[in-house]
């Protein structure tokens, strides 16, 4: 066991982790933010997507002891004052989700993506979100929804 | 009174979902998300071998082990069971049924088979444990191909059957030899739909608790809460009414959540074994490997045509996998299809045989479409095999052959109740230009271009809105195909719809409050639709089949109009007037000619202080509806395919997809189209990407999501979507299914598209995916 302690959506919080203890587990075992998803067990889907330092990764690939000291905002710390986030309201109008699991990793991605290039092409959108996964919305929508987002 | 111009209507908007506020925060609940006190976890012991004989099962160690509460092998727990895992679909009268418990006790039959659980106080311990558990197998030939498993001397799954093969099933009618023999020409083609991993984004999980008083709770991330409900009574023997089941937030489901897993059932024995929680949530490789595969499935189709194109008869002969049980709906599968092999087209003969055979894999049951996309992929890539045979343009056989009057009586024996092929194709060659795009394939072709075009069409036709009752019991599936709606209105205004539907992604609560709000002229905030748990929302029959509107929908509609009714009998009580001098529009009743007006929401206030109601009136405002369709629901319509071949990689490239659907009246245009990319991303990642490998040996050869290529947005364009708007005739609604449609169509389109590129090159046909290695390949070998 070891104590870390990060910033986690403006707070400061600490946790008891195991040393293999991946930071997604951290997040939704310790933490109680349950918003981040699992989809895999080999990095591959993206549902686990946060930010880190500002920005994405996908926290199943990151020990809960890397974190020790750093910044992360999850899905439950995007909105501010009760206004969703621009990315997360575009993914509301253009209807970006339908279940939703995979959508804190998606808009997180967005958000990452976006403080990179603000106003990306579609290719480079959808490049950009190469390594997140979405089974229900053949991506079109979420496409949608970050072009919305950038030019809002 | 609000006039019609001001009031706000919501059917046909695409009103943004209400489903969205939870999602995209982060605090929507899925079942990993859920903890109960005192919660144990089971871990799965799983067969490493394909076919093996269980010589012994050693828990010792596990049982030792740090935090470990219990361990059991199959034979601990027999009994528990007052059943097996159920198959609800046995297709002929001698289909022959597996035993098939939650536990093995006698074999493994495929690699991932349950042979023993772990329970622990932690996730961690539980799969750490299980490593502890000594199980000694006897391996024995496995055979995981289904044509070697129908063939002579296949290692046999089930060996009190003496063979590997389940059922046939046969479909006749029309004069099928004759119109073969005296056909001008003939095509038979050969196809191979691959297994596929229907791969939901959320793995499987479940939580069984018990209660002081012997009641059950189960959470389950299921599409079928009612069927799961009556499912593991007949599993557990605990009496229906002690068990609630309830499925969180779910998601994605695309068929693979439409079953009675072993888990759900060992979750609930070992919560009443143990009287604690106990909860499992599946890894993603254990998940591919315990949660049901779609398709594979090898297709024999001939088409029998005059010399003009005009085809009159199609005769088809399947081969479709199993796997080593029957789950659910296993043997129904392929034949959900079994109509649907003349496609939208006029033709007289029809014969369709199925043989189910076991194979040493995964069970097959239900990914989105099923049945109906190997059935469309079977009819429309033959319908382009004979075009090239007769050097006709795909588009001009497809219009010659169109069913064009409607309700028409199909070949098959069934009857599409509306539609509207040739303005869907119309539409879709528009949207397309399609001389330009033919001109420039011609350019290419020309120059010797190393990037060749290809243009693929799917008109197709399908069936679901999954079914009238009768019908089913006519196809000897054991349940009902009806759906149940509550309508509550509540004294000050909130209008609660409690459906028996079960949405996963859909958005069921934003469309359903879309009907209510316009039915009863209330705000769309003040609709709140309840679902998913078995003892708010008792009756049900769930969301699968592309069910949900097209059956769902139409008794929530019912149930609104006995409300309007009881409520137009409390206003002209109240009014004093005769029903009918009534009229009725927006939530509103007004006195013909008169201001006197009162809402549904007053009704409803008068209906729960119940001070004036007429004599013998029941108090309250609630009305329930259980709907039993008449027929199935038909969409169809045209997806029109543009893909880039590389010649010299091989390299295939989605460029375009067209499509242009019928599927009845719609209530929200975006949820729908949402619908169809998503099916149009699944049905092409079967034409480009996705494949379930066995080995020799019988291993899933690439079970994890790095190994099965789930295409990311790179690998897709964006979608031109329209639509044709042919309304079906046997509900008030208008509406069809839409749940489907896309993965229907979308694979032939894909492939006929492939096809089309590389047949001037002479290669016929391609086996799927249409990997960069097999396009390549196929090319080479012509080349050569
Ligand atoms: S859970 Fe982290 S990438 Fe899938
Ligand atoms: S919305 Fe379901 S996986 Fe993306």
């Amino acid at each position: 066991m070891r104590r870390i302690g990060m910033t986690v959506n403006g707070s400061p919080r600490t946790a008891d982790v195991e040393p293999r203890e991946l930071l997604v587990y951290v997040l939704r075992e310790h933490l109680g933010l349950t918003g981040t998803n699992v989809g895999c067990d080999t990095s591959s889907c993206g549902a686990c997507t946060v930010l880190l330092n500002g920005e994405s990764v996908k926290s199943c690939t990151v020990l809960g002891v890397q974190a020790d000291g750093q910044e992360i905002t999850t899905i439950e710390g995007l909105a501010r004052n009760g206004e969703l986030h621009p990315v997360q309201q575009a993914f509301h109008e253009h209807h970006g989700l339908q279940c939703g699991y995979c959508t804190p990793g998606f808009v997180l991605a967005a958000v990452s993506l976006l403080n990179e290039n603000p106003s990306p092409s579609e290719a480079e959108i959808r490049e950009g979100l190469e390594g997140n996964l979405c089974r229900c919305t053949g991506y079109h929508n979420i496409v949608k929804a970050v072009q919305a987002a950038a030019s809002s | 009174m609000a006039t019609a111009e001001e009031t706000v209507t919501y059917v046909g908007q695409g009103v943004a979902r209400k489903e969205d506020a939870a999602l995209v925060t982060g605090g929507a609940k899925y079942i990993d998300d859920l903890s109960v006190p005192g919660m144990l976890w089971m871990a799965v012991v799983r067969s490493p071998l394909a076919h093996a004989r269980v010589v012994s099962i050693d828990l010792d160690r596990a049982r030792e082990a740090e935090g470990v509460v219990a361990a059991f092998s199959g034979d601990d727990l027999a009994q528990e069971w007052a059943g097996g895992l159920p198959c609800a679909w046995p297709v002929t009268e001698d289909t022959k049924v597996p035993d098939h418990y939650p536990l093995t006790t006698d074999k493994a039959r495929h690699v991932g088979d349950g042979i023993a659980v772990v329970i622990a106080e932690t996730r961690a311990l539980a799969k750490d444990a299980a490593e502890l558990v000594d199980v000694e197998l006897e391996a024995l030939p496995a055979v995981t191909d289904v044509e070697a498993a129908a063939g002579d001397g296949a290692p046999i799954l089930h060996e009190s059957f003496g063979t590997n093969e389940s059922y046939t099933w046969v479909l006749e009618a029309g004069e099928v030899g004759r119109l073969f023999a005296e056909a001008d020409v003939t095509v038979s083609e050969r196809y191979r739909q691959q297994r596929l991993i229907p791969s939901a984004i959320e793995p499987r999980g479940v939580m069984a608790a018990p209660s002081p008083t012997g009641d059950f709770t189960v959470w389950s991330a299921t599409q079928v809460p009612h069927v799961l409900r009556t499912a593991l009574t007949l599993v557990t023997g605990i009496p229906e009414a002690r068990l609630r089941i309830v499925a969180p937030e779910v998601g994605g489901g695309f068929g693979s959540k439409l079953d009675i897993y072993a888990e759900e059932a060992l979750c609930l024995a070992l919560a009443r074994r143990l009287g604690r929680p106990v909860k499992w949530v599946a890894e993603r490789s254990e998940g591919y490997l315990a949660t049901i595969h779609g398709r594979d499935v090898v297709q024999e189709i001939e088409l029998a045509a005059t010399s003009e194109g005009r085809i009159t008869a199609v005769r088809t002969r399947l081969l479709a996998a199993m796997g080593a049980y029957l789950q659910l709906v296993t043997p129904g599968i392929p034949i959900l299809g079994a109509w649907l092999y003349g496609g939208c087209y006029d033709i007289q003969g029809y014969s369709f045989t199925c043989t189910g055979v076991f194979t040493n894999t995964t069970p097959i049951d239900a990914y989105r479409g099923a049945g109906r996309p190997e059935a469309t992929y079977a009819i429309e890539h033959a319908v382009d095999a004979l075009a090239r045979r007769l050097d006709k343009d795909p588009v001009e056989i497809r219009r010659l052959n169109f069913i064009k009057e409607f309700p028409a009586t199909i070949a098959s024996g069934l009857e599409i109740d509306s539609g509207d092929f040739e303005g869907a194709l119309d539409r879709g060659l528009e949207l397309l230009d399609y001389d330009q795009a033919r001109r420039e394939q011609e350019e290419r072709r020309a120059a010797s271009d190393s990037k060749q075009l290809g243009i693929g069409f799917s008109t197709y036709v399908e069936m679901c809105g999954l079914a009238p009752s009768r019908i089913l019991g006519a196809v000897r599936y054991v349940a009902g195909g009806w759906e149940a709606t509550t309508i509550r209105c509540l004294p000050t205004g909130t209008v609660q719809a409690i459906i028996g539907t079960s949405p996963h992604g859909q958005g069921h609560v934003t469309t359903f409050s879309q009907i209510v709000a316009d039915q009863l002229g209330v705000p769309i905030e003040s609709v709140e639709v309840i679902h998913g748990d078995t003892v708010v929302a008792p009756l049900g029959m769930d969301t699968y089949g592309s069910r949900s509107l097209a059956v769902g929908g139409v008794a929530l509609w019912n149930a609104t109009e006995k409300i309007i009714a009881k409520a137009q009998a409390i206003v002209a009580h109240q009014l004093e007037v005769a029903a009918e001098d009534l009229e009725y529009a927006n939530g509103t009743f007004t006195v013909r000619g008169t201001d006197r007006s009162m809402t549904v929401t007053d009704a409803a206030f008068g209906a729960w202080t119940a001070h004036n109601l007429p004599d013998g009136m029941e108090p309250g405002l609630e009305e329930t509806a259980v709907y039993d369709p008449p027929n199935f629901s038909w969409p169809g319509g045209c997806h029109i395919a543009v893909v880039e071949v590389d010649t010299d990689t091989g390299d295939t490239r989605l460029v375009r997809y067209i499509a242009v659907d019928d599927v009845g009246n719609v209530i929200n245009p975006t949820i729908v189209d949402g619908q169809v990319h998503g099916g149009i991303a699944q049905g092409a990642a079967q034409a480009l990407f996705e494949e379930a490998v066995y080995d020799d040996d019988g291993n899933l050869a690439n079970g994890s999501m790095t190994g099965y290529l789930l295409p990311s947005a790179a690998e897709l364009p964006s979608f031109e979507l329209d639509r044709v708007v042919a309304p079906s005739p046997t509900n008030p609604l208008g509406v069809k299914g839409v749940g489907e449609t896309g993965t229907i169509a979308s694979t032939a389109a894909v492939m006929n598209a492939v096809v089309d590129a590389l047949a001037p090159l002479g290669v016929s046909d391609i086996d799927m995916p249409a990997s960069p290695e097999r396009v390549w390949a196929a090319i080479e070998e012509v080349r050569a």
